[in-house]
């Protein structure tokens, strides 16, 4: 009897347990992302993959960009400016530790820029904090910067991935097994499986709302539809558009549609034969049909540019009708240029879809006038060693994801190879220019210049289309900086 | 040949496989659309008199499509099986012609080659040349090269051990003429049947290393190619992924049956009342 008693007590605190777990709100997030990062490292590596996973998670800045593309104080709780423009001086916050538990101050921030600016620098984007002439720490929670030249988008700057906070003790490990003053602590690892991310107990900001987070590379649109529909995962920051369809209309699905930073571009290898001539850009440029290319590639989800320059920045430009889809224009100038039959030229393709998709429109594109492409798949790996680093290319395709990375066309160095004295002066003037006005003004003619050259072909701007499970909240729908930022994701009932 | 023809599943498997072989053979002079042509307007076509098969997400019309990747994965098939008689059979041939060392050398080489799967050699050749065709092809080749070996020493050795090569032998042939002028041709048969399977298993795996993007590149097609560009779009369109598969099902089906088939009807082995070449 006692026993049969006690059996149905168990039973019964049992059930009530199970009944409250059901009931209880979820707090994990698995999220598909489609490219996994070659490293956990943002002060070490261009590729956007890193900062969907740590940026504004794991690691943070002395600011913080927000869903609108604002500048939001982050380590730093607030600041003054001279009135130069040439003093920066930060008052940290106080209480926040690095998840190894070491504490954070002022030496960090020393720190974490002096390797920047170190001359064996693995960072992608030194030359935003080029400037930078010293940096002093007035005491553990007041540094100062002071810079040679005023920046207007210096605070901006200082939100980068490429700028976050580093611990001296853990930088060199941040590769494999990042350390930052984050609201979620990395845990580990799976190569080629998924990272998970664990919300950090003494954060020093606003708790967040998730206890977990794990992010699952998944590069196969199929497999991310069935991983999606199986409920596998949560949801994902940027779907196929191919098959966007499945999810729109389905009431368990919420699709997100916003915009990004990234200008996909045809990228020229402007230094190299035939494409150092102008002649042969312009005829590029009109024997392109962009609206097809974004019909093709983004189901036209994409946005079409005639520069390099995202069209929702108010500085923006519609230079989209420079060169006109025009093929007797193409080969009128592709005769001056003295090759009226065409040429042949290679086109290398990372390993993306709005690449490999887009890169077969064009080459039958440019097949109207006589341009003859050799598609060359490539992965990311061959992609960064042969084009972006060796410059070894004619042609490519990629998305240039940063915001305002106008900046890249006055670096003669850069991979695509465009120098033109004017521009980089212009560039110079804009970066020394804070009133608001006359840095339109500058932004507008660098723009013009840009597509008056022809420098690349100038395809779309992407579109950010998520698909989350319809109970989540707090996704950033548009996506004004490379990151995919779990501080406000929360499950609803 | 009115034996040949008498067997239902040889004449079923041979005509589909020669229709298949002309709608390719077609492709090269002949297709509804130029295949690289791209017309976005026009995607995503269901089927109908412009487009029999309709289009895909590139507008490109899918017969047209269909057809020059059906020659895509004969050619690459093919040529594969060429490379595995081409070197196949004389080492096999060797294997029994000359025994010993040579043998032993031959069987150990075909087992090391059997050892590895095929894809990683594919990987292997697209890491030292790139991706390509012609990377499945010699993919595909290596690994026909020991099947045919294998085949074509089995044969011989049956056939070695009778009186006429003996004879030949005390006539003063010399070993490589024995194997030309007498097992070679007692073993066309075998070899015969073992080149359409391997035509089938070559399809297959064209369609395979394709699909893992290690084949054939665009703008070029394979039935391969087009499931694996279909694929993402299966749950809206799953059309775009039937067209090929079905196609690779089909032609993989009649090549089986057409092997089957002959192996049936010139085997001597299993013809009756034909006692003068085998006991």
């Amino acid at each position: 009897m006692n026993k049969t008693i006690k059996a149905f007590g168990l039973a019964l605190v049992l059930t009530t347990a199970l009944a409250g777990m059901a009931m209880a709100q979820p707090t994990e997030v698995r999220i598909g992302v489609a490219l996994e990062p070659p490293a956990l490292d943002p002060t070490a590596g261009a590729a956007e993959a890193i900062d969907i996973v740590v940026y504004q998670n794991v690691f943070e800045g002395l600011t913080r960009i927000d869903q609108t593309g604002a500048v939001q104080p982050g380590l730093a709780e607030s600041w003054t400016i001279s009135e130069d423009g040439l003093t920066y001086t930060f008052k940290l916050h106080d209480g926040v530790t690095f998840h190894d538990g070491t504490s954070f101050d002022a030496e960090d921030v020393k720190f974490s820029f002096e390797r920047i600016l170190a001359a064996d620098s693995t960072n992608a984007h030194p030359e935003f904090y080029k400037p930078i002439t010293s940096i002093t720490v007035i005491d553990p929670l007041t540094i100062e910067l002071k810079l040679d030249r005023p920046i207007g988008r210096f605070l901006f700057d200082l939100g980068r991935g490429d700028a976050v906070i580093v611990a001296p003790e853990s930088a060199d490990n941040n590769a494999n097994e990042p350390i930052g003053t984050g609201p979620f602590a990395f845990v580990q690892w799976d190569k080629g499986s998924r990272v998970i991310l664990e919300a950090y107990g003494p954060y020093w900001g606003e708790p967040v709302h998730l206890t977990k987070a794990s992010y699952v590379f998944i590069g196969d649109t199929a497999t991310m539809t069935n991983a999606l529909l199986a409920g596998d995962i949560d949801g994902t920051n940027n779907f196929a558009t191919d098959a966007l369809a499945v999810f729109e209309g389905n009431p368990q699905f919420n699709v997100l549609v916003g915009t990004t930073e990234g200008e996909t571009i045809l990228s020229t290898n402007n230094k190299k034969p035939p494409f150092d001539n102008l002649k042969v850009r312009q005829a590029m440029a009109h024997a392109l049909d962009r609206q097809a290319i974004i019909d093709g590639t983004t189901n036209g989800y994409g946005a079409p540019i005639g520069a390099p320059f995202a069209p929702h920045n108010p500085y923006y430009v519609d230079l989209t009708a420079t060169y006109p889809h025009d093929l007797e224009a193409a080969k009128a100038l592709l005769a001056e240029a003295g090759l009226p039959d065409g040429f042949s030229a290679t086109l290398k393709l990372p390993p993306v879809a709005y690449a490999r998709t887009s890169g077969q429109i064009i080459a039958s594109q440019f097949a109207e006038v006589g341009i003859k492409l050799e598609l060359i798949n490539v992965e990311w790996a061959q992609w960064l060693e042969d084009v972006y680093t060796n410059k070894d290319f004619d042609l490519t395709i990629v998305s240039h994801v940063e915001p305002f990375d106008i900046g890249n066309y006055a670096n003669p160095d850069y991979y695509f190879g465009y120098d033109n004295p004017e521009f980089q002066a212009l560039i110079e003037k804009l970066n020394g220019t804070t009133d608001e006005a006359v840095r339109k003004d500058l932004a507008i003619e660098a723009q013009t210049i840009l597509a008056n050259d022809a420098v690349n072909g100038y395809l779309f701007e992407l579109a950010q289309t998520g698909v989350w499970n319809a109970k989540l909240t707090g996704m950033w729908q548009n996506s004004p900086i490379e990151g995919l930022v779990l501080r406000d994701i929360a499950w609803t009932e | 040949m009115r034996r040949l023809l008498s067997h239902p599943s040889l004449v079923i498997g041979l005509v589909a496989t020669v229709i298949f072989l002309v709608i390719g053979l077609l492709s090269l002079v002949w297709t509804p659309y130029p295949i690289e042509q791209i017309d976005i307007g026009r995607r995503y076509l269901g089927p109908s008199a412009a487009h029999w098969l309709g289009t895909d997400n590139l507008g490109r019309d899918l017969a047209s499509l269909l057809m020059s990747g059906t020659w895509t994965s004969f050619l690459v098939a093919a040529v594969a099986v060429a490379i595995g008689v081409g070197l196949g059979v004389p080492l096999g041939l060797a294997a029994v012609a000359w025994g010993g060392a040579v043998e032993w050398l031959v069987l150990r080489l075909t087992d090391f080659v059997f050892a590895f799967p095929a894809v990683i050699v594919a990987i292997l050749i697209t890491a030292l040349i790139g991706p390509g065709a012609i990377n499945a092809i010699v993919a595909i080749g290596i690994f026909n090269i020991p099947v045919f070996a294998r085949v074509a020493r089995g044969g011989a050795l049956s056939i070695a051990t009778l009186d006429f090569v003996a004879a030949g032998r005390l006539a003063g042939l010399g070993r490589a003429m024995i194997a030309w002028r007498h097992l070679l041709p007692n073993i066309m048969s075998l070899i015969i049947v073992q080149g359409t399977i391997q035509t089938s298993l070559g399809i297959l795996a064209e369609a395979g290393l394709s699909y893992i993007g290690l084949g054939t590149q665009p703008p070029a097609t394979s039935l391969g190619l087009m499931l694996r560009d279909a694929q993402g779009v299966f749950l809206i369109h799953p059309w775009l992924t039937l067209v090929p598969g079905l196609a690779i099902v089909l032609i993989v089906i009649a090549l089986n049956i057409a092997g089957d088939g002959l192996r049936d009807a010139i085997d001597p082995r299993l013809r009756q009342g034909n006692p003068n070449v085998l006991a």
